[in-house]
């Protein structure tokens, strides 16, 4: 396959040379019609943001160019087909798991998954089975799934359709990707994989095993986060087992029919740039990451984390892409962290928790950045530093699946002070970062040890999302 | 023939230099490194498009970047510079016996290599064995160092391109920390007059207060550069640049200067109103 080619990007760029008169959608025609929107974005963007016709082909029903783009995309990721994605990973997840669990439906999944997962099982009527993701001990994120566990769950629920796993976690963490997806195809399992962080995998060289490769079913590839694409683009990926005529009209449930060409068009050219580029980009990633965390280790108060964790088990392999760094030894939070180095040294880092700051490092970052951002960690440990305090851990409450998440979701509920729901069915999603994991998915008991937990992440200043009070004070419950 | 250099002060105003002919040019790892010939300015170095210094008028930067800080504190024996890839710097600190030791950070090592070819009336001193150079960049180099040096000197380029991360909170943090506790720091601080430029000037001053407790603004007349009117910073930990100034023990040890001179140095502090309006503006956060 000719992986120099674009054809969604050429057959735009013809489209722009032919001056066609538009009388279709989008009514800006070409940017003359909003010319403040024009001059911000400017013209030769606004010139490609046009709508399905012949020559561009149609998301829905890819018969030219899409399919074709379609086919290097799958060429380059080692998949039996790729379908492109413009409402975001998260669009890429509930086709997954639209299409593979029916109302009913048992699905084996890691506790850590995104809130997209749960949501898409809302959609789909499943009820989920989850396998323990540990917390580490001393950095206190949650971790992968260990085999173990997962052939425990397997074995305790034989009628699962399918197992789901993070390829990585936001935090670079990976599963044993090979073996759970044997294990499960044994059970006749589908293996659908979670890689919103993962689109390197297919292209750098040492890296973690790639859902695809793994010989897993279906992934959802962010392309916009290490690939390089615009933002909410991404890439559906599937094996041979799966139909791709059947599983696009799961797609078109959901996906838009109005698809945007500057995202088709940022996929076409980042996965063009990837099969050509990538090997040479994510080693130099790599470098520069590998770099950071050897001159942050140096300076003795932070720990940034590596492959040295990796542990065979619930950390069976590290993203080194990945700069986490442990914010512990200089006594301030991730949070903390995070905070000054936009307030006080103009450095935007991606996420701060109660213990981790996560900076993402890219094909568009610059040595000299990263000499930024070590400098600024150094300064940050020499005038906030504070005595390291002993956050202990706290153990995850277990998940007592009452009803289904849709079930839940749609039955009456009620608001309740979070200390009086014990006992009570929760009828939303309690996130906490970290570790990352939900303290209750819709459909779940809350427990004594969930209502601990709740008031413990409050208190060490974790963020507690997904609930309708942003203050985190009631909890729905159903009725 | 009619070969002009053209440099754009703003997008409206440009200086231009005839030039007798381009004596280099190639591409680093950094940047783009030119150096011409011109009837009026002699030999002149330009990076990425902008006017780097010219041998006629040198010396007034060079002069101000070193004998204003030389003639304050009293014992200086270990000095780092950054940038100053050309020498000029370090050339005026080598007429100080009293020096030991000059590490140079620059990140170009190209930039070192051509001005020695081209720029010997600066680059000379390089060869100097009280001159180390590091190639490396200088907020890394200066990140390893605690409690090292009694002068710093920035010779930094604009605060785009490569010499960006040099007018960071964070550079100027790790110069605090890099130096004696009776130490120095002087650096480049721009040009207060087009817009564009004061903001820059204001970034860096912004940035330098929140690091060190005393913080002045000197000003020298440089032809070549944009407007004419340029600024440095005098940044310090314990000595006041006119309080401590000691005017008569640098008559004493008989340097001489073409631009530099001793009441010159109490008058360079001395700002225009407006000038002193942009400082004041950012200190007050």
């Amino acid at each position: 396959m000719n992986q120099t080619r674009a054809p969604i990007v050429e057959a735009l760029d013809a489209l722009r040379k032919a001056r066609v008169v538009p009388f279709d959608v989008p009514g800006h025609k070409r940017g003359k019609g909003n010319p403040e929107l024009t001059e911000f974005l400017g013209e030769r963007c606004l010139s490609v943001d046009v709508n399905s016709m012949r020559p561009l082909d149609n998301l829905g029903h890819p018969v030219s160019v899409i399919r074709e783009a379609e086919m290097l995309a799958a060429g380059a990721f080692g998949a039996a087909h790729a379908f492109f994605i413009v409402n975001g990973a998260t669009a890429a997840v509930q086709a997954m798991l639209l299409h593979s669990l029916r109302a009913g439906d048992t699905v084996i999944l890691p506790r850590n998954v995104h809130k997209s997962v749960i949501n898409a099982l809302i959609l789909s009527g499943a009820t989920p089975v989850y396998v323990d993701t540990p917390v580490h001990p001393s950095l206190h994120i949650a971790l992968g799934m260990r085999i173990e566990d997962v052939a425990a769950a397997i074995k305790l629920h034989p009628e699962a359709k399918a197992v789901f796993v993070n390829n990585p976690t936001y935090y670079g963490i990976c599963s044993d990707m090979a073996a759970i997806t044997r294990l499960a195809h044994e059970h006749n399992m589908l293996v659908l994989a979670d890689e919103a962080h993962g689109a390197h995998f297919y292209f750098g060289h040492n890296m973690p095993l790639s859902a695809m490769e793994a010989g897993a079913d279906m992934s959802a590839v962010s392309m916009h986060k290490s690939g390089g694409s615009l933002t909410q683009s991404s890439f559906l990926l599937c094996g041979e087992a799966i139909s791709p005529e059947a599983l696009r009209q799961t797609i078109n449930l959901t996906q838009t029919t109005s698809a945007s060409y500057l995202l088709l068009a940022s996929l076409d050219l980042s996965r063009k740039n990837l099969a050509l580029k990538g090997k040479a980009i994510f080693s130099h990633v790599r470098d520069m990451a590998n770099y950071a965390r050897e001159e942050i280790n140096k300076s003795g108060a932070y720990y940034a984390y590596s492959r040295e964790l990796a542990d065979g088990g619930a950390i069976y392999d590290f993203d080194v892409t990945k700069l986490s760094v442990a914010t512990g030894g200089v006594g301030l939070t991730g949070v903390e962290v995070y905070d000054l180095l936009r307030d006080e040294y103009d450095i935007q880092a991606e996420f701060g928790d109660t213990s981790n700051l996560l900076a993402y490092v890219s094909v568009g970052d610059r040595p000299r950045d990263i000499e930024r951002l070590v400098g600024a960690l150094a300064e940050i440990a020499r005038r906030f530093r504070r005595p390291p305090a002993e956050l202990p851990a706290y153990p995850m409450p277990k998940a007592n699946v009452i009803m289904s998440p849709r079930e839940a979701y749609y039955a009456a509920k009620e608001s309740l002070p979070i200390p009086q729901s014990r006992g009570r069915v929760s009828g939303e999603i309690v996130m906490a970062y970290p570790p990352g994991i939900p303290i209750l998915a819709p459909g779940e008991e809350i427990t004594d040890e969930a209502i601990a937990y709740i008031r413990f992440a409050k208190e060490r200043g974790c963020m507690l999302s997904g609930m309708r009070d942003f203050g985190a004070e009631c909890v729905r419950v159903v009725k | 023939m009619d070969l002009w250099f053209s440099e754009y002060h703003t997008e409206n105003v440009r200086l231009s230099i005839r030039v007798e002919k381009q004596l280099y040019s190639g591409q680093s790892e950094f940047q783009r490194i030119d150096v011409f010939s011109s009837p009026e300015f002699g030999r002149f170095l330009v990076l990425d498009g902008y006017m780097m210094l010219t041998e006629r008028d040198e010396f007034i930067y060079h002069e101000m970047m070193a004998h204003v800080p030389m003639a304050v504190h009293p014992n200086v024996r270990h000095v780092l510079l950054i940038g100053a890839g050309d020498g000029g710097v370090a050339r005026e600190l080598l007429r100080y016996p009293s020096i030991e030791r000059i590490d140079l950070a620059e990140i170009d090592k190209q930039v070192v290599e051509v001005c020695k070819e081209f720029l010997p009336f600066t680059a000379d001193s390089l060869s100097d064995g009280r001159v180390r150079l590091h190639f490396e960049d200088g907020m890394r180099f200066v990140r390893r160092m605690v409690d090292e040096y009694d002068l710093i000197i920035v010779d930094s380029t604009d605060p785009f391109g490569p010499g960006e991360g040099l007018f960071t909170k964070e550079f100027y943090g790790n110069c605090f920390k890099a130096l004696r506790e009776d130490g120095v720091m002087v650096n480049q601080h721009e040009s207060p007059f087009y817009p564009n430029d004061a903001i820059a000037v204001q970034r860096a001053h912004k940035r330098i207060v929140q690091s060190f407790s005393l913080s002045m603004v000197y000003q020298a007349h440089i032809p070549t550069y944009p407007s004419g009117h340029w600024l440095f910073g005098f940044s310090t930990k314990k000595y006041h640049p006119l309080h401590d100034f000691k005017g008569l023990e640098w008559k004493a040890r008989g340097i001489k200067t073409r631009y530099y001179n001793t009441q010159l140095h109490l008058g360079a502090f001395a700002l225009p109103n407006y000038v002193e309006d942009l400082l004041k503006d950012v200190e007050a956060h």
